[in-house]
């Protein structure tokens, strides 16, 4: 570990957006607009059955009574919905054996994203979902995790597979209504995963996700669907990049998460998307609702989350802890630098007696840039002996940057007791003094104490990502200090 | 959409009850006052009320609070009653200059504005607007003029009177200066009332506002407060809010302070049916310190909401907020801080505090600490806490021999003494500690001889 | 060794080194003493390169070369140790990982290769034992939650592991006991050799029974007012700073 990190602080001499190439692989796309034939168009290229149609139909009717919130401390430039492309699919080129075989080109695209789709190159233990713009390219182990019952396949593959379950489940943590995003993706969305972990299972291997955007002017709309029934267990990974592009691309997704009694969920997120240039031209609006359910007694869902990347970041993974005895967990490092506007926390609302939720939430502001936290504990009359404790902590780098807190503290129950504790500070220059006496150059003190500032959420990641995150953050904020 | 509808209309009426009242209006004010009303109607009429669905009066029901029926009466009152014979505060010991406002006027006794020892102005505020126009001009909307919430542009378009202090450069006040603050009529009543203090350089203010209703009809009180405090003043200003849980009351008290000065605001809330406080601070120059604290009791259907808005505007300055609160049966409340940061004000120290104590499942509380920071050299923090009485304590106590209740008491007495500990006036420090141990206790704690029936 | 000639200093306008002149030697170990506020601490920031001061004249040489050029990891990698008076506390990072990367950045200075992991480890442990550090401590973040006996050990631990050739330390002595001092010394004297040299700021003569002083000097109001050998500790122990008062008066 030591080693590693004093190999990631030696990385840190080049700091350009590593993943910014682009991909030449004819696409399937259609144009650019959005209305209920495009709304259509997506269903029948998916070849959905009815419901699905009917779904996406009701949240698209939806969707145009709503308004862009405005509640965030973000600038949102007017987003023209009409000007984006909403399917566009990579085409396959070369004869394929078996479907389960890949395009060698996109095979190649993921090597060098450093996600290789073989899967006896693959890192043992983790099963992973390729996602190139709207469309699912291939899912690593299914028939392995198949054995054990595990269902693990792409969001499409599952509404034709197990419409059932897909019924069951979709929209009943996160409802077309729920906000204007939510409403979006429930209209256009394209692919995603769709995990199943049965009854008393284990999930052996951490399940992934990776989501590319290649395509131009393409908005990535993927939902994610993760079911795990009484006493299983799965822990299931994020990750996402996008090519360097001028124009602003938009994302908007939705994840849910179902836990049913005893059982627990770990969903992990590193996402970085494209940025945007230093000059605040470029890069990903990232639009996500994320939410999950601790339905069953004594279940449990963890989010964790490095956010590193996206132009706008407008995101609040959630836990709704309705059964008792539950526990929700959000552990988050978000770094702005730049340009970048990151508004990111979570909710946590308590409806089971004894539930508990913690709250961890490290900001780190360089350049011009502004990262807020907003989360939202709430305690319901029945939730008697609900614990919350919630530490929010923001590192300025440099006087032209901004940090805000904003927690919204609720409690309905005096039996609940709930603690906010929130700093902000910058690196002291005594802290620097010390190391450099030490024969610690400035920037190796400052890459240090950044490390231990976010040790206790990274620490929650799977060990590999956990050193790919500690890079990702001091090449997020390289050149911001000096 | 209805609320939409409704909120427009509850501003017509407002506009109309103006352009049918503002001559009434302006003949028992003074002419200073009244060359702010038109642009204050205007202002109303773009802001309109806050509703529910913005951020700042999220929890607050400000239109059905305006909804109810009450009288609006800006002529000059006639009260037949002797207020002097009726009111007399009980604190013992405590030795003021005291005014009276009834019913947002100066209660006139003879005579509208005083001269305290070593040049201290104090008296009504539409008769310094009058005799000293260019001290009052020199402060009168300043602070406030700038708000975006309507209730602020309503008051300064309706305010006819309230109270006027000063104290000149280095004048250091000796007797604080009590104003009482009265309801009282036979029908229920609204009234806006507005407050102007002025310390100048090096000069000392210190301030008890006590509020009380004294018949038993439904009262709204939307009053102002303009604070202004000139380099290395300092001021303090004690409110307790003493109304029938019948009553409303809304604050807004815009504090100013410029270099080196200290000024420190305590908001007691005992009694009163809905009571929002709104305090402003704006630290002006370098090396200001604020502390701004509040203590609530709240029981019965009682909503008590705190909001503060400290804007740290230069460099070194240090501010401190702690708010504190009980809330017991179906009570509810709010608390919304706001700490804003400057660019430029590095060496900033803030700090926010907001603890919660819920005795019943009924009771409700939502706590919104903020931190706007956009400098980086700077120390702030906060922290939230809802929960109970301190089991370990409780413990620690019943060990040494007292029972339950008393050590209950003990502790809640113990947490709430930490606002009240920085109450300035001795006489009224005690006082308030022993109303405070009174409504814990459930005693009655009325504090004159008031013939309300609570409920 | 160190050479500083005439070396004024201020913070805020004020005047706190008001020339200072002092040479120290390989081989020598050197007292500074005076009473509070005399600027004792400001001396030994100045020569580890804290910038919150104005240099307003004077030189400073190190090995021969102007050491105020330096930045403060230059002079570390150097071979100047500062041992702080108020050691800093830097949540979260660990004290492996803080004293791996300041040794391996000393090595790379000297066209050396990093140390492997067990190298270190082992050096680690053979440091720790000599100055009694507990695991418990060099496991956690650097100085955080630590006693301020502990931050002064800790001090001492860095020093006996990066082994430098000047050391300063800033009052290690004040707030421990007897035990504790002891071992401070015994990290002092290790260090000992013909190439390096101490500089050892304290109030109280008590530490220097311990660590056996070639020079003491008295620093005075932003002056050395005195100097000797190790006698001149035990007659200011005897007869007080206000000796040295009224001594400067005749200055
Ligand atoms: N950062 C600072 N800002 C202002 N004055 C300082 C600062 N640091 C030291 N001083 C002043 O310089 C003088 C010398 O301090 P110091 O070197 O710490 O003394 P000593 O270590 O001998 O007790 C004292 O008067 C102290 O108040
Ligand atoms: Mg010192």
């Amino acid at each position: 570990m030591q080693n590693e990190q004093d190999q990631i602080l030696n990385e840190v001499t080049t700091g350009e957006y590593k993943f910014g190439f682009y991909t030449d692989i004819e696409q399937d796309s259609i144009a650019k607009g959005l209305n209920e034939d495009v709304v259509r168009m997506i269903s029948a290229k998916k070849k959905e059955p009815e419901f699905m149609l009917e779904f996406r139909l009701k949240a698209y009717r939806h969707w145009l009574t709503m308004k862009m919130p405005e509640w965030a401390h973000l600038k949102i430039p007017e987003i023209d919905y009409q000007d984006h492309i909403y399917y566009s699919a990579p085409v396959q080129r070369a004869k394929l054996n078996s479907l389960d075989e890949v395009d060698p080109e996109l095979l190649e695209t993921f090597n060098k994203l450093g996600i290789p789709l073989e899967e006896q190159k693959h890192l043992s233990g983790v099963a992973v979902d390729a996602v190139m713009d709207s469309i699912s390219v291939k899912t690593t182990f299914r028939e392995a995790l198949a054995e054990l019952g595990i269902i693990f396949c792409s969001f499409s593959e599952a509404v034709k597979e197990h419409p059932d379950l897909v019924k069951q489940y979709m929209g009943s943590v996160v409802p077309y209504t729920d906000n204007y995003f939510a409403a979006l993706n429930s209209a256009v969305f394209s692919d995603g995963s769709f995990c199943f972990i049965p009854k008393g299972v284990r999930c052996p291997m951490e399940l992934s996700t990776y989501f590319r955007i290649n395509a131009a002017n393409t908005g990535q709309f993927e939902r994610t669907l993760i079911v795990a029934e009484d006493k299983s267990y799965v822990s299931y990974l994020e990750g996402c990049t996008a090519p360097m592009r001028d124009e602003n691309q938009l994302h908007a997704a939705i994840v849910e998460i179902v836990a049913m009694e005893s059982a627990e969920v770990k969903y992990a997120t590193v996402q970085n998307w494209y940025p945007g240039n230093k000059e605040g031209k470029g890069g990903i609006y990232n639009f996500v609702t994320k939410r999950g359910i601790c339905k069953g007694d004594n279940s449990k869902i963890s989010w964790t989350q490095v956010e590193t990347g996206s132009a706008i970041t407008w995101k609040y993974p959630s836990c709704i802890l309705k059964g008792h005895n539950t526990t929700g967990e959000f552990y988050s490092v978000a770094v702005t630098n730049n340009h970048q506007q990151a508004d990111t926390g979570t909710k946590m609302i308590h409806i089971g007696k004894n539930s508990r939720s913690i709250i961890v939430s490290k900001g780190i502001s360089a350049g011009v840039s502004n990262n807020s936290y907003r989360g939202q504990v709430k305690v319901l009359r029945g939730a008697d002996n609900a614990r919350n404790f919630s530490q929010c902590d923001s590192l300025l780098l440099g006087d032209k940057c901004g940090a805000h807190t904003f927690p919204y503290i609720e409690s309905a129950n005096h039996s609940a007791i709930i603690e906010h504790e929130a700093t902000t500070s910058k690196i002291g220059e005594d802290q620097i003094f010390y190391c450099n006496q030490r024969g610690i150059s400035t920037e190796d003190a400052i890459g240090l104490i950044i490390n231990g500032y976010t040790k206790e959420v990274l620490n929650k990641l799977p060990m590999e990502f956990a050193v790919e995150a500690q890079k990702l953050l001091l090449i997020s904020l390289e050149g911001s200090v000096g | 959409m209805s609320t939409i509808t409704e909120n427009i209309s509850l501003k017509e009426q407002f506009l109309d009850l103006y352009r049918s009242s503002s001559k009434e209006i302006a003949v028992n004010s003074a002419p200073l006052m009244n060359t702010h009303r038109d642009k204050a109607i205007i202002k109303l009429e773009k802001l309109g009320f806050p509703s529910r669905g913005g951020e700042e009066y999220r929890y607050a029901d400000i239109e059905s609070v305006f909804k109810q029926d009450m009288e609006k009466s800006f002529g000059n009152q006639k009260i037949n009653i002797n207020i002097r014979e009726i009111f007399h505060c009980d604190v013992p010991d405590i030795d003021t200059n005291l005014f009276l406002l009834v019913n947002g006027m100066f209660y006139n006794n003879g005579q509208m504005l005083k001269e305290l020892p070593g040049g201290i102005i104090a008296g009504s505020l539409s008769q310094a607007a009058k005799d000293y126009p260019g001290l009052v001009e020199k402060h009168y909307d300043r602070y406030a003029g700038s708000s975006k919430d309507g209730l602020v542009a309503l008051n300064t378009a309706f305010a006819q009177d309230g109270i006027f202090i000063y104290a000149p450069r280095g004048v250091k006040m000796e007797k604080p200066v009590q104003i009482v603050n009265i309801m009282i009529s036979e029908a229920g009543l609204m009234a806006q009332h507005r407050n102007l203090f002025v310390a100048e350089e090096d000069a000392e203010l210190n301030i008890v506002v006590c509020d009380h209703s004294l018949s038993a009809h439904r009262f709204l009180t939307n009053s102002v407060n303009e604070v202004f405090a000139g380099e290395r003043a300092q001021i303090n200003l004690t409110r307790i809010q003493n109304e029938h849980n019948g009553s409303s009351q809304i604050t807004h008290s815009f504090n100013h302070q410029e270099t080196g000065s200290n000024l420190a605001t305590n908001i007691i809330s005992l009694h009163g049916g809905f009571i929002r406080n709104n305090v402003y601070v704006k630290l002006n120059g370098e090396h200001a310190e604020n502390h701004s604290m509040g203590l609530y009791l709240s029981d019965k259907g009682q909503y008590i909401d705190n909001f503060v808005f400290i804007d740290h505007a230069s460099p070194n300055c240090f501010s401190n907020q702690l708010y504190k609160g009980v809330m017991d049966d179906y009570a509810s409340g709010a608390f919304t801080g706001r700490i804003l940061v400057r660019r430029d004000a590095q060496k900033t120290n803030a700090y926010q505090s907001n603890n919660n104590i819920l005795l019943t499942d009924d009771a409700r509380m939502h706590s919104r600490p903020q931190l706007e920071i956009y400098a980086d050299d700077v120390k702030c923090s906060h922290g939230s806490t809802m929960g109970q009485i301190d089991e370990n304590a409780l413990f620690y106590l019943r060990s040494r021999g007292i029972d339950h209740r008393e050590a209950r008491l003990l502790l809640m007495f113990a947490y709430t003494h930490e606002v009240i500990q920085n109450i300035k006036v001795k006489a009224l420090r005690e006082r308030i500690d022993d109303l405070v141990n009174k409504r814990l206790r459930g005693e009655l704690s009325r504090c004159n001889n008031c013939a309300m029936q609570c409920g | 060794m160190l050479v500083i000639k005439d070396l004024r200093v201020s913070i805020e306008g004020e005047e706190i080194l008001k020339g200072i002149n002092l040479e120290v030697n390989a081989g020598e170990v050197h007292a500074i003493m005076g009473p509070n506020g005399s600027g004792k601490s400001t001396l030994a920031a100045i020569l580890a390169g804290r910038d919150i001061y104005e240099i307003n004249s004077g030189t400073v040489l190190y090995k021969g070369e102007d050491l105020l050029d330096k930045s403060p990891e230059e002079r570390a990698k150097d071979g100047l140790f500062l041992g702080f008076q108020y050691p800093i506390e830097i949540p979260g990072v660990s004290m492996v990982n803080f004293m791996k990367t300041a040794i391996n950045e000393m090595r790379k200075h000297r066209g050396e290769e990093p140390l492997s992991a067990s190298e270190f480890l082992k050096k680690m442990r053979e440091k720790k034992d000599l100055v009694e550090i507990s695991s418990s401590l060099t496991n956690r973040s650097v100085n955080e939650g630590f006693s301020g006996g502990e931050k002064k050990k800790n001090e001492i631990f860095q020093m006996a592991m990066l082994e430098p050739q000047l050391a300063i330390l800033d009052e290690t002595d004040s707030g421990l006991d007897i035990d504790a001092l002891r071992i401070v010394a015994r990290g002092v004297n290790n260090l000992k050799s013909p190439h390096n040299a101490t500089i050892v700021i304290t109030h109280y003569q008590r530490l220097l029974e311990y660590i056996v002083p070639d020079f003491v000097h008295v620093l005075f109001n932003g002056r050395i007012v005195k100097s000797g050998g190790k006698e001149l500790a035990l007659l200011l122990e005897e007869k007080g700073y206000e000796w040295v008062r009224s001594e400067e008066v005749n200055l």
